[in-house]
């Protein structure tokens, strides 16, 4: 499974941020999704998504070695993570996020959820395994 | 025990010396009110003394998301905002979506109440327990849009913003709050007492988790309700046109508001309706927080001198700015929506007041003179300049802003025939002297004649549209289902619009709440609220009871002239017959006022004993 997304279909309910925090979190709060909604409005009047697509950077910033790569997917070790947040301001798809909680970071880890249940389509399986419900 | 759904805190701001307090949500006021509109209800009933002036510092503004708000599960991106209502005197509230609600449960608080009134114009921040107010002169004057985007830039991008408009802060009667670029709390002029208190603003930012008392269950749960939705027909079909897409049935059923509700049918609907605004201005759908089924219509008017992006026109105002002041092109209606936004004026009430004072001036009951320039139906200046006159409260907007049934005792002449209204609140989109049913929801809807407490108009349809009986008894089984969903803090839509079904939301709340209330104990606890808005009116407006539930003389004297209802009307005697119907069903005496009994019956001796008292 590939994520990707198709903004121009998005209208902005934030399912995907809800559900996100929900299910690799067991907390009812969008602010701890991996993924992020934000419009632009007045004008142009459109969304833009912010997610993980894999890239990598994050793990070549990181100082401590703390994300590793594993079937193309990167995930954090919180234990080795020390929270200095460089990966955050790495980030090129601004998809690494922080919360004041949480000592480490959080990203996508392709769980697929939100391909499931962005009522849009607007997050989708690039390679088709995943559709939405 | 902690009650999941619920942030566990109410946040009390005083705008009079800048203070405020935060209380635990008490159990018994959850157990017994739920939440939004019930926190609303109960809350003013107990706090605001009937000699309250609506635009005075001791009125209150009570904010009010509920228990299911910002939940994963599908549309619950509601918030309740309600005060004594200017526009009324009485009980008013009006029911917001976006993205508000959901940031107010996430900061911690289960309600906001905003007491007192402020010397200079404020506005409030909120974030997460940092609660701050600041100096809004920038942004006093400017419109809706302006103030967001820039308290945006401001603040940051994930706070959510509400706002008034220039009408807000000229205490027009019906002013609205915006909020996302373009949801309302359009009605009863919450934005109005806004403006009072000297608010311009309210910006919210949380990053709380809320607890659920079933985590899994809940999760669970909510993904079968999605599935559930994304199942329907009308998930596909309804979608694309939003409440836009209801326009050509109510044409076709001459129910449409056209020429201040002169008639129930215009001719050109077809170049105003859903279709009309998806193929010729539509920028994007956009939907409130967890809404599988945006009925947002971002839109885009390019024409000379009237180039603007709007949320809409939602059905609201293509019947009220459109069929009612006969604009005949989408896009006319668009920019007067934008407009009308941009000045904080609810496009109900306004294209309400906006047809009348067209009216009067057709019949020569407002003179060139006193407008200041001719007016016309069908004119789409006629309509952007009283909106501005409205706003400002500049030559007949005085008169204009007071609202409808005001502006007719000012005007007389025998407007206040034409005077569109229930208890001073202007009448919405749906032209009612052929559907009983939906004439005695807008007679007996709380807050005056709304039509979202019991829209039932399908049920005059199905059921035959000359028929009383059982009338009463389904627009109170209605007036139950419907204002729960506010009582809940989620959208009815997914319910009326593309049949998701009640079951679902029976099954989710004791998985968030832990409360093992069935679906029949959720209605009587709106039930009771609905009784407690009752006696509110009872105990603010002097002199209150049955013969505040009548319409217009327009609608039982007056046959609709034109179009598929035409010949119709419901009599003086079929509206007492219908009041007497829904009295009797409801619990009430012959006066419209609950009997001690029935208040009693439903565990608000209080109220009982509070009443008892005011007669003696």
């Amino acid at each position: 499974m590939r994520l990707g997304v198709k903004e121009e279909l998005c209208s902005g309910c934030r399912v995907c941020e809800v559900l996100c925090a929900l299910v690799n979190r067991g907390e009812c709060n969008p602010k701890l999704g991996a993924v992020r909604v934000k419009g632009l409005f007045p004008e142009p009047g459109r969304y833009q998504i912010a997610l993980c697509d894999q890239c990598g950077e994050c793990a070549r910033v990181c100082p401590v070695e703390a994300i590793t790569e594993r079937n193309g997917v990167y995930r954090i070790d919180e234990e080795l993570c020390t929270g200095c947040m460089e990966c955050v301001e790495a980030c090129p798809r601004d998809a690494m996020f922080a919360h004041p909680a949480r000592k480490a970071p959080f990203k996508c880890i392709v769980c697929g959820q939100c391909v499931a249940y962005c009522p849009r389509e607007a997050i989708y399986d690039v390679e088709g395994e995943v559709v939405r419900k | 025990m902690t009650i999941g759904g619920y942030a566990g805190k109410i946040l009390r701001v005083n705008l009079t010396d800048g203070s405020w307090s935060t209380e635990k949500t008490s159990e018994e006021l959850i157990r017994r009110f739920l939440g939004g509109r019930g926190f609303c209800a109960k809350m003013l009933y107990d706090e605001l003394e009937p000699d309250v002036d609506p635009l005075g510092p001791e009125n209150k503004v009570v904010i009010a998301p509920g228990p299911m708000t910002g939940l994963f599960l599908p549309s619950s991106g509601k918030v309740h905002m309600a005060s004594k209502s200017p526009a009324t005197g009485g009980y008013g509230d009006s029911n917001m979506g976006g993205h508000f609600g959901a940031e107010i449960k996430y900061a911690g608080y289960d309600a906001v109440v905003i007491e007192g009134a402020a010397k200079r114009p404020c506005y409030l921040v909120v974030e997460d327990d940092r609660v701050e107010l600041r100096d809004a002169s920038t942004w006093w004057g400017k419109g809706s849009f302006e103030t967001e985007k820039e308290l945006k830039q401001r603040l940051g991008e994930e706070f959510q913003i509400a706002t008034i408009g220039p009408a807000g802060e000229n205490v027009v009667r019906y002013a609205c709050i915006t909020h996302d670029f373009g949801r309302q709390a359009g009605r009863t002029g919450v934005g109005c007492v806004w403006g009072a208190k000297k608010l311009k603003a309210i910006a919210v930012r949380g990053t709380r988790s809320v607890p659920l008392a079933d985590v899994r269950g809940a999760l669970r749960k909510g993904r079968q309700m999605f599935e559930a939705c994304f199942s329907k027909p009308g998930f596909k079909e309804w979608t694309p046109y939003g409440t836009a897409g209801v326009t050509d049935w109510i044409n076709e059923i001459g129910a449409f508001p056209t020429k201040n509700f002169w008639t129930g049918y215009f001719e050109h609907y077809k170049n105003i309706n859903g279709q009309a605004l998806r193929e010729r201005i539509l920028v994007t759908d956009k939907g409130c927080f967890a809404c599988p089924t945006p009925c947002g219509k971002y839109s885009r008017v390019r024409e000379a001198q009237r180039c603007c992006y709007v949320e809409g026109p939602e059905y609201e105002t293509i019947a009220m700015v459109g069929g009612n002041c006969l604009l005949d092109r989408i896009e006319d209606i668009a920019y007067a929506n934008y407009l009308m936004d941009d000045l904080g004026i609810d496009t109900i009430s306004g294209g309400n007041v906006i047809a009348f004072a067209l009216e009067c001036f057709e019949k020569g009951l407002i003179t060139e003179e006193e407008a200041g320039r001719k007016l016309a139906f069908g004119d789409l200046d006629s309509v952007l300049y009283l909106a501005r006159k409205i706003a400002y409260r500049e030559g007949i907007g005085r008169i204009l802003a007071d609202g409808v049934k005001a502006a007719a005792e000012r005007i007389g002449g025998g407007s206040e025939r034409f005077a569109i209204h229930v208890k001073g609140l202007e009448w919405s989109g749906y032209e009612s002297r052929y559907a009983p049913a939906m004439m005695l929801a807008y007679m007996t809807a709380d807050i005056g004649a709304h039509h979202n407490r019991a829209w039932a108009i399908t049920h005059d349809v199905a059921v035959g549209r000359d028929a009383i009986e059982g009338k009463a008894a389904k627009v109170i089984e209605l007036q139950h289902i419907r204002p729960l969903f506010d009582t809940l803090g989620l959208c009815r839509l997914p319910w009326v619009e593309i049949g998701f079904e009640l079951e679902h939301y029976a099954e989710m709340f004791p998985l968030v709440t832990g409360l093992d209330y069935t679906w029949e104990d959720l209605l009587l606890i709106s039930e009771r609220i609905w009784n407690v808005v009752r006696c509110f009116n009872v105990r603010h407006i002097p002199g209150f009871g049955r013969s505040w539930d009548y319409p217009p003389a327009r609608f039982y004297e007056e046959p609709v002239p034109t179009g598929p209802a035409k010949g119709k009307l419901i009599s003086r005697e079929t509206l007492d017959r219908l009041l007497d119907d829904y009295y009797a069903l409801r619990g009430w005496d012959k006066n419209g006022i609950p009997t001690p009994d029935k208040l009693r019956q439903l565990g608000l001796e209080e109220l009982a004993a509070d009443l008892q008292r005011r007669k003696a």
